[in-house]
Order: structure tokens, then sequence, then C-alpha cells
């Protein structure tokens, strides 16, 4: 058994308005002449420490526990799953 | 009975004098998109304490002869990112900053600590209460620096029945800060009892050279006894504080 970690980041679908990101960009990035910036959008990550016999298994666990908790909101919710190496 | 008839005429002269210059020096109150308790501060240092205070909006500059600042509490920005990062990148932080170096004294109450603390005015940072609960309650300070401009006239140690009203008030620093802050005497108030898991509860610190003061409670929601079950004059005492250090200034 190998330990990973797992990192589920969870965004809002592009098409879910995201006004903690649209006042990052608009009050703080672009107020400081970043004008290449054009779009941010703000999420939350969580890191999952698991045991596993390969990367693909513990994406697999991590990606059941999020769809039974409902630990992201598939209706308004974009969520990417991916393992690391401890 | 002269004498006595003299000593009052005297102090009415001297209370008199005091209601003149309080209405000379002028004490500005920045109002952020979000700020919510700007109106509390004001009425208090107009209305109760005769100060001759007005609104600044954050796109604004500041006059230079100003002769206080105060960062009213709120929620500017929405709390977005974290709690004051956005205001404290204002075009009035600059004049803020400017003012906080030629020593003029400046408050920051709740949200305006989180914003002194995140334009770096004040060291540290205050993070997510360890209930991750919006707390709302009565607690107790303890005065533990009484030479700044909001606290001379309270004394060390006193208590002050006070309300807190935030959900980002844990004041933390690491070790090495902690103890530069006791060296330089920065830690103004602490809670009397366990609060929100603030290191060595923290309520209330100040820069290096005690001009700049943050603390989380609202002085503006307990200087007055209508509004102050408990008791109204520790909190009167730092608005008197601030009437006498820029009083004597002047």
């Amino acid at each position: 058994m190998l330990t990973y970690i797992v990192h589920v980041i969870i965004e809002n679908k592009p098409n879910i308005s995201d006004p903690e990101g649209d006042t990052i960009l608009n009050d703080l990035v672009l107020k400081g002449n970043n004008s290449s910036v054009k779009k941010i959008r703000a999420g939350k990550i969580l890191k999952f420490t698991v045991e596993a016999s390969d990367k693909k298994k513990a994406e697999k666990i991590v990606e059941k526990i999020c769809q039974e908790l409902r630990i992201f909101n598939p209706l308004v919710s974009k969520v990417v799953i991916e393992a690391k190496t401890n | 009975m002269l004498a006595v008839f003299q000593n009052k005429n005297m102090v009415m002269c001297t209370n008199f004098i005091c209601e003149i210059i309080s209405r000379i020096v002028k004490v500005g109150v920045i109002v952020f998109p979000g700020s919510n308790c700007d109106r509390d501060m004001f009425h208090v240092l107009t209305d109760v304490f005769h100060l001759n205070a007005q609104y600044f909006w954050h796109e604004k500059g500041l006059p230079h002869d100003i002769d206080a600042v105060v960062l009213p509490g709120g929620f500017s920005y929405g709390d977005r990112l974290r709690a004051g990062v956005i205001a404290a990148n204002s075009p009035i932080i600059d004049d803020v900053k400017k003012l906080a170096n030629k020593g003029i004294p400046i408050l920051g109450v709740c949200n305006g600590f989180q914003i002194l603390v995140e334009s770096n005015l004040l060291p540290g940072v205050l993070l997510k209460n360890d209930s991750l609960n919006f707390m709302c309650q009565w607690t107790n300070l303890i005065v533990k620096n009484n030479k700044t401009p909001f606290t001379n006239k309270l004394q060390l140690n006193q208590k002050i029945p006070i309300p807190i009203a935030n959900g980002e008030g844990r004041y933390y620093a690491d070790a090495q800060l902690m103890h530069d802050l006791k060296n330089n005497n920065q830690i103004v108030f602490t809670y009397q009892n366990y609060v929100n898991g603030s290191v060595q509860q923290i309520a209330g610190l100040c820069n290096e050279d005690g001009n700049v003061v943050g603390m989380m409670p609202h002085p503006e929601r307990a200087a007055e006894g209508v509004i102050n079950p408990i008791d109204n004059i520790p909190s009167s005492l730092i608005f008197e504080s601030l009437i006498h250090t820029i009083g004597v200034k002047n």
C-alpha cells in the first residue's frame, strides 16, 4: 500500500456566477494595472491523504466519497480530482 | 463660598474650551463598500463626544491636516478572498499610511482592524474563529497598554465590558512576532477569558510607534449607557483618550 495525496478542487461551473472571483479580479487585480488577466475563478481545495494500491484507485476512493457525501454540489460545482504521490 | 463659585466657573470655562477644541479637530471615518458600522462610529464621535467627524469614501484622499482616522467595522467587499484584503488595496490606504507615519492616531475596529493588518500597518493576521462561527456576544477586555492615543485615559489592567461581532477575529502571530509584540509593548487589549482561540487572548494591538491601534471589539457599541447594560464608562474612555490626545496636540 502506498500513500497518495488526492487533491479535490471545487469551483463553480462556467455558467454559474462566481462573485468572489469577480471581486478579486475587478477590485484587486485589475486595479493593480494587471490588464493581461482576463478572468479569476475562486474555488476550494481539499487534500485527502489516502492509502491505496495505485494512483487510479486512490482517485476512485476519493471520487466515491465526494459523490456519496456530496462534498461538491453536482448541480453547480465543477470538480477536479487528482492524486499525487506522497 | 466665592471660591466654590469661582471653581465652578473655572470648570464651566474648561468644559467650554474643551468643547471648542473638540469641534475644531477633525476625525475622518473611512467608508468602504460594505462598511456597516460607519454610522454608529460617526454618531458616537459627533453626538456623544462632540467631535467634528467626517466621512471619507475609500476612493477619495484624506486631508493632510486631519487629526485622527477611524476605519469602522463591517464587511468590506463581502469579506471576499480574506476579510480586509481588498479594502487594504483601496486608494485611501496610501493616505492612511502617510498619516500613520506622521504619528496621527488611527483606530481600526473589527473589519477596520482586519484592513490595518492586511495593509501591513499592523503585524500578524486575523483568522477564522476557532469555532468557525460568527461570534456576536459581550466580552471583557483587559487593558495591557495605556500609553496609546486610544487608551491613555484607561488604567492598566482595567476591565472593559464590550461586544464582539466577527467571524474572522482569531489573532495569530508566530513565536518571533509574539516576542517582538511583547518587547515593544504592542499588545493593547486581551480578552479576560477564552473567546475565539486568539494567540495569548489578543483582542487589540498597536504598531511600534503606538499611534495605530486595531481592536476586534466595538467600542462604538458600548460607549453609551443606553446601549451598554453593564458599564459604558470604560469604552467611553477610549474616545476620551482620543480627545485628550488630539486636544493636547492642538
